[in-house]
């Protein structure tokens, strides 16, 4: 193996889910400083940095696609990205996101801000990105390199697939974790 | 001339918030709008399905406080069913919700603001986060991560999973707690101590550092919502709703969660996803008001906890009447903490807590149902209505970061009063800005996203669209 003469650089990215991911990210604890001196989080919600770098090794993304927000994202995301993972049921699938989809935009955005309502009632629409007609997984709109299922997937199965891709390996995903994990 | 300043994320990728400021024609700040970017639709997509399905269903809105969610959900549930749930099915979902709210506190304490309190607001951004504070000052930084591991853990021995449990039901809880997995939990409860213990120590030396901070943070009158316990102690599960003013007369006491909608409403801006609670009586936006830790502090009289009693006493002292400063909401998260520990330690030692009777059930007996329950953030009402056949018609969610949306709004009115003169947007406006918003610790993957820093440009614009001036962080 040659010499590693730079850290790889990983991105985390949130789109369209509840921050589990995340947060099960999170709960390697201390293994996550082990991890961190040996990769740069060169973005993520976790850090400072506001600038989606030029270049990233692995970007591991949580969420679906709902809005043009996201979708404009996403592209950016793989445009930049050399390795992408979709982490989590509902970048793998749309999951609780896409239950929407059978209802539509309009009707999500009527109940929440025209009927749930006792002042002003309006659809927001200024500065507020507009709502996809559909919620789909992050595969329908960029090519994924990985899928890690679960909802979320567990801390033990970031662990042990950040740890096989930094040395090199191809983590076991199936024997790892599953859909509704 | 009159002007809008825009705080957008034009940079892109991690934007879910957005400020915009306007000035009067003597060119001060006289509005300023925090804006929410994104909306999921569970008070829609939730119809037809089985309301026993909600409280996992609804876990799903949020990864950082889904205990809460199941929480409150499964109280909506038990009202449909008319039922009380066995006394020990109610003390581990009490230890529960104690078990998410370290956890979640420990998250806002040490992963996001601790590294502006260690580092200082203008600190190197390379270093702004979890990693940066535990290389400067790792045992701060070991605490906050070991406080964080023993919330989750607990969660995960009581609910075999740590995000996302399925152990909360309509009626209970699934399984009854075993002595094994108890005595794991009390062997846990020392480190625990140790780590909030050396936490308020450090902040208490840290603080008078950030009094401007403090000052000027969302540090305003205005009402203060929570749960207390029969005897006016703090209560995070099982307890009733009370209202006070800025001078702390109680407005409303002794509500239950099926009478929320009696006295709050919910307002839209055309500018956020997120909407704006208020009191009904005072009317919108008078009647706005702030929950979670801060409130909760102001409410209750005493913590009911001995550890918790004396932190609260001496944080009582900070003012005559409720703490008014928004920025005390990180020291009332210790304290939180502080008195979760016990209150966890309290609950497995006792010896009913490994009671077998853990779930009762019952079918639908009620069509319409509401359950509250004390988020990390603050007070969260489900309220659902059903057919007969138990399938949901509908429902509507009080999150507790929406019910500070209007405070967060004027707290960025504050800072801007502050920190924006004439044309010219000074200095420490960024940082500010994300610092007073952080210290609500909005849970915006509640309605929205971003629990982390704001990528954030702020543009001074003239009322013609000239740019007079830009800030940009990036």
């Amino acid at each position: 193996m040659s010499e590693v003469i730079s850290k790889i650089k990983v991105a985390t990215v949130w789109l369209d889910g509840c921050s589990g991911c995340h947060m099960s990210f999170l709960d390697m604890d201390e293994r996550l400083l082990e991890l961190g001196s040996q990769f740069d989080l060169v973005y993520s919600p976790l850090v400072d940095f506001k600038v989606y770098p030029e270049s990233v090794d692995v970007a591991l993304v949580e969420g679906a696609i709902s809005s043009v927000e996201d979708e404009h994202k996403i592209h950016h995301i793989r445009k930049h990205t050399n390795f992408l993972i979709a982490m989590g049921d509902c970048a793998v699938t749309g999951n609780v996101p896409s239950m929407r989809n059978p209802f539509g935009p309009d009707e999500i955005l009527d109940r929440a801000y025209q009927e749930n309502v006792s002042l002003q009632a309006q659809i927001p629409c200024v500065i507020v990105p507009a709502l996809l007609e559909t919620v789909r997984p992050v595969h329908e709109f960029v090519k994924v390199d990985m899928y890690l299922p679960g909802c979320p997937p567990s801390a033990d199965t970031f662990y042990t697939v950040l740890s096989d891709l930094l040395a090199g390996r191809t983590p076991d995903i199936a024997s790892l974790t599953r859909f509704g994990a | 001339m009159s002007q809008t300043i825009t705080i957008d994320p034009v940079t892109r990728l991690e934007g879910h918030g957005k400020i915009t400021l306007k000035t009067n024609d003597l060119g001060e700040v006289s509005e300023a709008y925090f804006s929410v970017t994104q909306v999921r639709g569970f008070e829609k997509f939730c119809e037809g399905r089985p309301y026993y399905e909600m409280p996992s269903l609804m876990a799903r809105i949020c990864g950082i406080c889904p205990v809460s969610h199941l929480i409150a959900s499964a109280k909506a549930c038990e009202a449909i069913m008319s039922i009380q749930i066995p006394p020990t099915a109610a003390k581990l979902r009490r230890a529960l919700n104690m078990a998410q709210t370290i956890q979640s506190h420990a998250l806002s304490f040490f992963y996001l603001a601790s590294p502006d309190l260690l580092l200082g607001m203008d600190a190197d951004p390379v270093d702004r986060n979890i990693f940066g504070v535990a290389k400067a000052d790792a045992k701060l930084g070991l605490a906050g991560i070991g406080l964080r591991r023993f919330g989750q853990h607990m969660i995960e021995l009581l609910g075999r999973k740590r995000i996302h449990p399925g152990w909360v039901v309509p009626g209970g809880v699934t399984e009854p707690l075993d002595s094994a997995k108890r005595d794991e939990i009390l062997g846990m409860i020392p480190e625990a101590y140790a780590n909030v213990r050396l936490a308020l120590d450090w902040y208490k030396g840290i603080v008078d550092r950030f009094r401007d901070e403090a000052d000027h943070f969302a540090n305003f009158p205005g009402a203060f919502l929570g749960m207390v316990s029969d005897d006016d102690g703090l209560e995070f599960t099982d307890g009733k709703l009370r209202l006070i003013d800025a001078e702390g007369k109680i407005l409303l006491d002794g509500l239950e969660a099926a009478q929320f909608d009696d006295h709050f409403g919910e307002a839209v801006e055309p500018f956020s996803y997120m909407k704006f609670p208020y009191y009904k009586p005072l009317g919108y936006p008078d009647g706005a008001y702030r929950v979670g830790p801060l409130a909760r502090l102001n409410i209750a009289s005493h913590a009911g906890t001995a550890l918790a009693d004396i932190e609260l006493k001496e944080f009582k002292q900070l003012a005559k009447g409720p703490v008014l400063g928004s920025f005390y909401y990180h020291h009332a998260r210790l304290i939180d903490i502080l008195h979760g520990i016990e209150v966890i330690e309290q609950i497995m030692s006792d010896p009913s807590i490994l009671d077998k009777h853990v779930r009762a059930t019952a079918g639908v007996n009620r069509l319409e149902g509401s359950g509250v329950a004390e988020a990390p953030r603050g007070t969260l009402v489900h309220h659902y209505k059903v057919n007969e056949n138990g399938q949901m018609l509908w429902a509507n969610l009080v999150i507790a970061t929406g019910q500070n949306n209007n405070a967060m709004n004027r707290g960025v009115l504050q800072t801007a009063q502050r920190y924006v003169k004439g044309d010219k947007i000074a200095d420490g406006m960024l940082n500010r800005v994300e610092a007073v918003i952080r210290t609500f610790d909005p849970c915006l993957s509640c309605s929205t996203h971003a629990f982390g820093q704001m990528p954030l440009s702020i543009e001074l614009l003239a009322q013609d669209g000239t740019r007079l001036d830009e800030v940009r962080r990036g």
